[in-house]
């Protein structure tokens, strides 16, 4: 317990849950057939890539590729000081009666995840929505749990944990660490 | 590179930073894409109030503050001073007063007088956005100006910009050369001597021409100014028609400049005066994407300011 930073999830454990995801995705929706990725900006669209290549190496068969900024879908944009950097997003194709598979990186309070359900169902109807997720930390403010985990990740509030994956970070892996402000003790 | 504004208004291009221009760049760029889904509406700034005070005519600039509040998802209000208390005799600061009390996030204004939206932000706790201030800023003009040109040469600096017809009386001139310097692009201004005014090329550092030719020849872009058809009586052009003998930009004109030359106006348009309807329509014009990056850009300017929380 000592540990300030510890390496829970490193280059191969994530390969390993990327590729049992896809594997996972194809078997609950019986194939490609109506399926599209949707990646939630930043990470969750690395990780939606990842997928989409896996899929159509295992199916042979691409399938569609989304990027959604949820920024604008925030529910705390009219109370935190700090505002996010507005991205893009770019769905170039219709989401009406699709299987869409949101993908993100780390699943914990929920309210990313709200936040993008808005915002895919102004974009049409989707006949289902699946989550995707590479770590699931627990801490839910909102009834709303994930259909595909890398791993779960029990963790405790004042701990930070972090997805670093080779396209942004340079580097493939789950960080747990002890978060500078929320700590009950202080800063240890 | 700056994620937020830190200022409570925008009253002018000339006070805003490189960084904080950028940024509105960036986030008009990532607005486009909400105009055009099927659902144009955003739950942003739901529960915010934007006002649009104009207490001078206008279509295009208070009906794209109107969409780009409403596509933000806030409520938007439109003032016309025709319509107003004001033509009960009731000074600007008391309608502004008045309308401050019931509470609005924002206050988008045009008004005659050169000021009028300075004076506003300094009495009022609402976001003030200038639409137009007399012959003195229209900084949401410029911008989408800027963007626009960023949109279809890729980049600001090194461009050469050509304003040319009433620099006297346009704000949208001003507001761009402000704008257009910071960004690094080469701006020169041309028009009728008694369309300049003194001393202008000194004090905004740039060429003045009175031969349209010139400031033209080899341009990346033209931007042609509306001439003011009410400013006839004053007799600062003998005639329309001498104006556009001189000043209208024809295709035979449109050759002087670069090859991949984008031609610009804020409209509203005098075909036949100082644009011709061949160039206005033509291949290079750029009029009506400006109108629609006009949309991005306010909601992009209203995002920043009202849609964070305000310090305390």
């Amino acid at each position: 317990m000592t540990d300030k930073r510890r390496v829970v999830m490193d280059a191969a454990g994530i390969e390993r849950s990327l590729t049992r995801i896809a594997h996972e995705i194809l078997e609950k929706n019986r194939g490609v057939e109506d399926l599209v990725l949707v990646g939630i900006r930043t990470r969750g669209v690395f990780l939606a890539q990842r997928l989409k290549k896996k899929i159509s190496a295992i199916e042979g068969k691409e399938i569609p590729l989304g990027i959604l900024d949820i920024t604008l879908y925030r529910d705390d944009l009219a109370t935190r000081q700090e505002k996010p950097q507005l991205g893009k997003t770019d769905i170039p194709f219709s989401l009406q009666n699709k299987k869409v598979v949101l993908v993100d990186d780390v699943l914990f309070t929920g309210r990313t995840i709200r936040a993008a359900m808005d915002a895919l169902i102004d974009f049409g109807r989707p006949r289902m929505i699946q989550l995707a997720v590479l770590v699931d930390r627990g801490h839910r403010e909102l009834p709303i749990r994930a259909d595909f985990v890398g791993e779960n990740l029990p963790s405790a509030l004042w701990e930070d944990i972090s997805v670093h994956l080779m396209e942004k970070d340079g580097e493939d892996c789950v960080i747990i660490e002890v978060g500078k402000e929320k700590h009950p003790g202080g800063n240890p | 590179m700056i994620t937020a504004l830190t200022r409570k208004d925008i009253l002018g291009t000339k006070e805003l930073s490189v960084e904080e221009i950028e940024l509105v760049l960036q986030t008009a760029e990532s607005f486009i894409e909400v105009s055009t889904r099927e659902i144009k509406k955003v739950p942003t700034l739901r529960g915010k109030l934007v006002i649009n005070l104009f207490f001078e005519a206008s279509t295009r600039t208070r009906t794209s503050f109107e969409i780009a509040g409403k596509r933000l998802g806030a409520d938007t209000i439109n003032i016309a001073a025709s319509t107003s208390s004001v033509v009960k005799g009731e000074t600007l600061i008391d309608t502004a007063r008045n309308l401050e009390a019931m509470n609005p996030d924002v206050i988008v204004i045009r008004h005659s007088a050169a000021g009028a939206p300075h004076l506003l932000a300094k009495r009022l706790k609402a976001s003030i956005i200038n639409a137009g201030d007399g012959a003195h800023e229209h900084p949401t003009q410029a911008l989408l100006d800027l963007m626009t040109m960023k949109e279809k040469k890729g980049r600001i600096a090194g461009l050469k910009v050509a304003i040319v017809g009433d620099i006297a009386h346009s704000r949208v001139a001003r507001s761009n050369v402000y704008a257009l310097k910071k960004m690094g692009a080469q701006v020169v201004v041309a028009g009728p001597a008694t369309m300049l005014p003194r001393d202008f090329g000194q004090i905004m550092g740039i060429p003045v021409y009175s031969q349209m030719e010139e400031a033209i020849k080899d341009a990346d872009v033209i931007m042609m100014l509306r001439i003011q058809l009410e400013r006839e009586k004053q007799s600062i052009f003998p005639s329309l028609r001498e104006y556009a003998q001189r000043f209208c930009l024809t295709e035979s004109k449109v050759r002087l400049a670069k090859e991949d030359v984008l031609i610009m106006h804020p409209g509203p348009m005098n075909r036949g005066i100082e644009i011709s309807p061949e160039v206005a329509d033509g291949p290079y014009s750029v009029i009506l994407d400006q109108v629609t990056n006009g949309v991005a850009i306010r909601m992009a300017l209203l995002y920043l300011l009202a849609g964070g929380a305000r310090d305390v």
